[in-house]
């Protein structure tokens, strides 16, 4: 599905991701994970195409650099980490836009493909009777549902996503992380997220590509890339004792 | 929210009714003032192609037919460049002058106005002539800094490359200025910006101009949706950003360029109309753009009727009465939107 070939990144003299490589497979899901600073979000952005990058992406065996952004988007959606909202589009014009890629030539208003596309992904993200509600009267959950939504209107086949539980309540957490697990179970697709909630990316992830300093860490099944004793080496803390130590007022209590 | 659709989709038809109306109001007043019957015959004759003579007739097909054409096409020109520009770079504070075009396109008439500078074998006004050569010699230097100082043409490095290159042309125009001697009134009275002198010609090249700019810019509503989202999600979408980016900006310099050749630097209606007309239709820019055009036709009419009739026989300059009622405009717009977040 996506290759990625000694990607490396510089901002200025800077190097943030230095000769960073990996392979995704149909039905994995990639979970970027790393302390602050490790390079995942620049990673992410030269995925997008975003900044300037050194090596090669193999889209589907094809490379990402020079081809044109609406072929790459029928394959790929990309759920940046969002900025404000400036202008108070409605959730449905946001998620629309989702379809943009795929609505071609004059009439390309007359996607009906899209309208049953835009429906479902407002079903699945539970914004249905909010369809007409401005963004701006969103809260900060309900905008990262929106931009969700407007992923799953994409219709890709790979789906690249930076921090996707941002702003979620543990509800929508637990409900956003088993839909894009369906989606991925539907076969023929793959995800690759930028998650900092390390119980998260243990539980849903199939694989895992651990950044530190720019340099990949530890790569390889997510049951073997975030043991204890590897996290604790590149977060320099005791990870396992801690989460343990999180969850230990309850479980003395029980 | 039905209903709001049902407002969104009437204002459009509403907008063009109104512009007809104050056209016409626009037409009849003035210091002479023709009656509407007379007006209408006039023009029904004067499209049939018949001979029409009398001063009424000569009043309103030599003099204040232009001009209210020119004033038209110029505020729906200004206020469609306001309307892309605050989209395409998501600030609310941004119009067609922002990338500094404008401010080079003054400099080329006041030079050309203080030196008695023409380009010779053009037919056209020198001062027409001239702020269109430097309009276009502006934007070649503005997107070859901008080429040279950021490949990737950031909303910031343009936003900051189009305020530097602002304020080096106002300096030379100051300059300029400061060795015009008794040319200083015809000056200033250009720099404001003023459209009392317009001719059939100038009004056809405003047409010709917005026409081209309002089709490419129409066709670009979904890019420019998504650019007022963020670019960043532009880009995910599958929009060619840099493509995107440079259509608009050289589409609207141009349309700009063309705007202060007529009409000097008129401001505040590319800034002002399109925060009403998102009021009135939404963010989308597929309303937005044609209501744009609409609301900034109509205010810049009704501006001018104010420059001309207000203080009779004494002339304001439009630029002045659009800057006064714009700034009220805006700090209305400004309390009623909370800090322009619409």
């Amino acid at each position: 599905m996506l290759t990625a070939r000694d990607i490396t990144v510089r901002y200025g003299e800077r190097t943030v991701v230095n000769s960073v490589s990996f392979h995704v497979r149909p039905g994995e899901w990639w979970m970027l994970v790393g302390p602050n600073g490790a390079g995942k979000s620049s990673l992410v952005r030269a995925l997008a195409q975003a900044v300037p990058y050194e090596g090669d992406f193999l889209l589907e065996g094809v490379p990402m650099r020079g081809r044109k952004p609406a072929d790459v988007a029928r394959v790929m959606a990309v759920l940046s980490q969002q900025h404000a909202v400036q202008y108070s589009y409605t959730v449905e014009e946001l998620v629309r836009l989702g379809r943009y890629a795929h609505e071609r030539g004059f009439l390309r208003h007359m996607d009906s493909a899209g309208d049953e596309a835009i429906s479902q992904a407002l079903r699945d993200t539970g914004l249905t009777d909010r369809r007409h509600a401005s963004l701006l009267a969103l809260s900060g959950g309900e905008q990262q549902r929106v931009f969700l939504a407007q992923v799953f209107a994409q219709q890709p086949r790979l789906m690249v996503l930076d921090e996707p539980a941002n702003h979620l309540d543990l509800k929508y957490q637990q409900q956003i992380f088993g839909l894009i697990q369906r989606w991925l179970m539907q076969g023929g697709r793959s995800v690759l997220s930028v998650v900092h909630d390390l119980s998260l990316a243990r539980r849903y992830g199939t694989h895992a590509l651990l950044l530190n300093d720019g340099r990949s860490a530890a790569i390889g099944p997510v049951r073997e890339v975030l043991a204890p004793q590897v996290l604790s080496d590149v977060y320099e803390m005791d990870v396992f004792g801690w989460m343990r130590g999180l969850l230990s007022p309850w479980t003395q209590e029980e | 929210m039905a209903e709001s659709k049902l407002t969104h989709r009437l204002t459009i038809p509403l907008c063009a009714v109104l512009l007809a109306g104050v056209f016409l109001l626009c037409v009849c007043a003035g210091s002479v003032a023709i009656p509407l019957g007379e007006t209408l015959s006039v023009i029904r004759r004067a499209l049939l192609g018949e001979e029409v003579t009398g001063s009424a007739a000569a009043i309103l097909l030599r003099v204040r037919l232009p001009r209210v054409c020119c004033v038209a096409l110029s505020g729906a020109a200004l206020s469609l460049c306001g309307a892309a520009m605050q989209g395409l770079l998501r600030n609310p504070l941004a119009d067609g002058s922002t990338l500094g075009v404008s401010a080079g396109a003054s400099l080329g008439a006041v030079a050309s106005l203080a030196f008695d500078l023409t380009l010779p074998a053009v037919p056209m006004a020198g001062t027409m002539a001239m702020a269109m050569l430097f309009a276009f010699l502006s934007l070649l230097l503005i997107l070859s800094l901008a080429f040279t100082l950021d490949r990737s043409f950031s909303t910031h490095s343009i936003i900051l490359i189009g305020i530097i290159f602002s304020m080096f042309a106002s300096a030379l125009m100051s300059l300029v200025i400061s060795f015009a001697g008794e040319k200083i009134k015809s000056i200033t009275f250009w720099t404001i910006g003023s459209l009392s002198g317009a001719s059939w010609q100038q009004a056809g090249i405003l047409l010709a101009a917005l026409c081209l700019a309002s089709l490419v810019l129409m066709r670009l509503w979904r890019e420019l949706n998504a650019f007022a989202v963020g670019e960043e999600n532009a880009r995910a979408v599958g929009i060619s950003v840099r493509a995107v980016k440079l259509t608009v900006l050289i589409v609207v310099s141009v349309l700009i360029g063309v705007c202060v050749s007529v009409g000097g630097t008129i401001s505040f209606v590319g800034l002002v109309m399109p925060h009403i007309a998102r009021m009135l239709v939404g963010p989308n820019h597929r309303r937005l753009l044609p209501a744009s055009m609409y609301a900034g036709a109509v205010f810049l009419l009704l501006a001018d009727l104010a420059a001309r009739t207000l203080l009779s026989p004494i002339e304001l300059s439009i630029g002045v009465v659009t800057s006064l009622v714009g700034a009220v405009a805006f700090v209305w717009i400004f309390r009623a939107t909370k800090g322009g977040r619409r």
